[in-house]
């Protein structure tokens, strides 16, 4: 073949691949361009998103305290001693004459004890009762009284106290109140609202992070204590059941498909219905709830033991699935050598090819976790929406949990004040969200490094 | 006439190949084979007419060959022509593919390796093999040796166990190279070192048989030349099947040769007589390069 019969064609296909180049870069620089916009797109959604929430949401971890002089007043608070053990007294009876004594002290008028409080912090103020009352949160007698309870020397004596502002006049204070409206449209009366901002001038009332928002579990007649602590505990005892149920179930299970069953029309069968059920929307898992665990087995109602079980199943496909296919990654050369060894079957699985999915499957399990843990709607259908006041000491105890309580939050009549608090709640629901998202990429990069 | 004389003849043949089986099987000593510049050897493996299948496909046609104590025997062949699948029959691991079956007999010191009466844990644990591929553990050197010897219960202690681990690693050749890091993952091992590391992986078990396939095909020339070494080395204590598509190295190594075509075994000899006046024409042809 000489130069010059080749030349002339060969120069031309180096014209025609020059001339493709152009069109090729073009298409890449293109592609590449829609990427980045889709990012961007996604990205704006993902801030805006947050900046709301955010936005709406902090000024709900700082609540308004007022700071009260309380005087235990021997002419109000009008109770006998503290039963004390007497000689030859049975415990049962002591005890009996302990709840005797609380009730009386519940019986104290210790409204009357906040308002000379109130007075004596702004002496110059004329105010009836019940407007200066309303400016304190309900609860803030019973915190009075416990305090009387656990230590009855205060009788007499004059203590510091920070009680929770209404949420009425938390609302006002922050501003989410217009304060041009008229007095008809107006939560707090005139005096009230004069009341609240002189003390918030005067440095009586403060601004402090509401750590009750925690500690505190939901409330309906004192809406400014209510706090996450009951449906906090609710979510984490169904995330223990499902991470206790569906982890080595489905790890269990996916194991069992994949290395064991024999390839039958059986397991063929099995297989698409577990990604059928992948696809079966959430509450239809609640109505199975329902009907298994309450109507047949008799659980109890609103207990997060049926809701981790519901949660269970709805988590057991997406651990099962991702499982299968991280086994079914694993090279096929890494099973020969441990066969090849004289392993058997089971120490295979066991000691070289488990060992090897542990990332994907712990990302499986937590990404599982975490959309359980969002779930709401197959709650509501097993009555996990009911309103409980108490931090569940067990699993089968009432109990709400954290998206439920998100929504309970938002249908509450007092929009204004929480309008702020839902996003307080999602806010905190996010960060248990993000932090069980850190974990496993903690461990996912330990296991990946110990390979 | 001639064709019912054929016929007979044929089918005489027949009974007799079914005789010499059978006989075999359950009377006769194992026979020596010879073989040039070597004692006599006895005969390790038998195999007598295995036939595998993959599904509906047959893979190995009727195959029948004796294999040496204490020798090393290659495989050679074109690609696809079976000598994998037949090298998988003696560890069974043909068991591991889905759809594979294998009938005939095969024989490990006389007895059968193919019902399933023996235990195929303790087949491999006599039988070891090494893979085309490296294919050590993603963990340490020293768990990568301990392995073997630990699932099968062979060390009472932690100092039998270093003491074989190092042991194995010297046959492999390779100890002096990792001895500083025995502790580090093996995967962070040269393709040459991790192929020796599955060599010691399997002696540490102490087979009496190691089969290997295409051993050096993922390795350098130096690499190579050290892997041929140690087979050479490790020919005194253990029986060697080793599959290759290199003539040179089938030629250094072996001191017997199989050649197979198309799932046949076409011709089966010593190495040396193989390589410079085989019987079959498509041996020669296949050595000289002209298919394959
Ligand atoms: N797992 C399997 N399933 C189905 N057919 C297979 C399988 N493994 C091998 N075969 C077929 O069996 C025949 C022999 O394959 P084998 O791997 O034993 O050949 P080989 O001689 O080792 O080839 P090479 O030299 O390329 O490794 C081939 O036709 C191949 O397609
Ligand atoms: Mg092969």
């Amino acid at each position: 073949m000489s130069d010059t019969s080749s030349s002339l064609p060969q120069q031309r296909q180096h014209s025609t691949i020059r001339a493709g180049i152009a069109k090729r870069h073009a298409r890449e620089r293109r592609f590449r361009a829609y990427g980045i916009a889709a990012i961007c797109a996604a990205l704006t959604a993902v801030a805006i998103l947050f900046g709301m929430i955010l936005y709406k949401g902090v000024p709900a971890f700082w609540q308004a305290n007022v700071e009260l002089e309380i005087f235990f007043d021997p002419e109000i608070i009008k109770v006998p001693e503290r039963p004390q053990p007497q000689p030859g007294q049975s415990p049962a009876e002591l005890e009996k004459q302990q709840l005797a004594w609380e009730r009386q002290v519940t019986m104290v008028n210790w409204n009357r004890v906040i308002k000379a409080a109130i007075r004596k912090a702004a002496p110059d103020v004329e105010i009836d009762t019940k407007q200066a009352l309303s400016i304190i949160e309900t609860n803030g007698r019973y915190e009075l009284r416990d305090m009387f309870v656990n230590d009855p020397g205060l009788l007499g004596q004059t203590v510091t106290v920070n009680l929770l502002a209404s949420a009425n006049a938390d609302n006002w204070l922050k501003g989410n109140i217009d304060r041009n409206l008229p007095d008809a449209q107006q939560q707090l009366s005139a005096p009230a609202r004069a009341l609240a901002d002189r003390l918030l001038e005067e440095g009586t009332i403060r601004f402090a992070f509401a750590w009750h928002l925690f500690t505190n579990v939901d409330s309906r007649s004192a809406p400014a204590s209510a706090g996450l602590a009951g449906a906090f505990m609710g979510s984490l005892y169904m995330m223990l059941v499902v991470i206790v149920l569906a982890v080595p179930l489905g790890v269990g299970s996916a194991i069992y498909l994949e290395e064991f069953a024999p390839k039958n029309r059986f397991t063929d069968f099995i297989e698409v219905n577990i990604n059928n059920l992948a696809a079966v929307p959430s509450i239809v898992f609640g109505l199975l709830g329902a009907a298994v665990f309450i109507n047949f087995f008799h659980l109890p109602l609103s207990a997060p033991i049926v809701g981790g079980l519901v949660l269970t199943l709805m988590t057991l496909p997406t651990i099962i699935i991702a499982t299968r296919s991280a086994l079914r990654a694993v090279p096929p050369s890494l099973r020969q050598a441990a066969l090849g060894l004289g392993a058997s079957k089971t120490q295979t699985v066991f000691h070289h090819v488990l060992p090897v999915t542990y990332p994907g499957v712990l990302t499986a399990t937590i990404i599982g976790v975490a959309q359980a843990l969002g779930e709401t709607a197959p709650l509501l259908l097993i009555g996990m929406n009911a309103f409980v006041a108490a931090v569940p000491g067990t699993p089968f105890e009432q109990s709400t949990a954290l998206p439920v309580q998100i929504f309970l939050w938002q249908g509450n009549e007092n929009r204004n004040f929480f309008e702020a608090r839902t996003s307080a709640a999602i806010i905190v629901l996010l960060a248990l969200m993000l932090a069980l998202n850190a974990i496993a990429i903690y461990l996912r990069t330990r296991l990946e490094r110990r390979k | 006439m001639m064709n019912a004389l054929r016929e007979d003849l044929t089918q005489m043949n027949m009974v007799v190949r079914q005789l010499a089986v059978d006989t075999d099987l359950y009377t006769l000593p194992s026979t020596t084979i010879r073989t040039p510049d070597l004692e006599p050897q006895p005969v390790k493996i038998k195999a007598r007419n295995v036939n595998v299948f993959y599904g509906e496909k047959q893979a190995i046609h009727d195959v029948s060959i004796d294999i040496p104590e204490k020798a090393v025997t290659a495989f050679i062949g074109p690609s696809g022509c079976g000598k994998s699948t037949f090298l998988r029959c003696f560890n069974r691991m043909n068991d591991t593919i889905e759809g594979s079956r294998v009938d005939g007999l095969i024989e490990l010191d006389g007895r059968s390796i193919i019902d399933r009466s023996l235990d195929v844990v303790e087949l491999r644990a006599r039988v070891g093999m090494v893979f085309q591929k490296p294919n050590p553990f993603p963990k340490s050197i020293y768990e990568n040796i301990a392995y073997g010897p630990r699932i099968h219960g062979l060390v009472r202690s932690k100092a039998d166990l270093d003491e074989i681990v190092e042991r194995s690693l010297r046959k492999a050749g390779l100890f002096d190279e990792v001895k500083d890091r025995l502790h580090d993952t093996a995967t962070g091992l040269s393709g040459g070192q991790q192929q020796r590391l599955c060599i010691a992986r399997a002696i540490a078990v102490s087979p009496e048989v190691i089969l290997m396939d295409e051993p050096c095909s993922a390795l350098d020339p130096i690499a190579t030349a050290r892997v041929e070494e140690l087979i050479d080395e490790l020919r005194e204590n253990y029986t060697i099947i080793i599959v290759t598509h290199s003539m040179q190295q089938a030629a250094r190594v072996s001191q017997r040769t199989a050649m197979f075509h198309l799932g046949n075994l076409v011709e089966e000899g010593p190495t040396e007589k193989i390589f410079t006046s085989p019987e079959v024409k498509r041996t020669q042809d296949y050595i000289t390069g002209r298919f394959g």
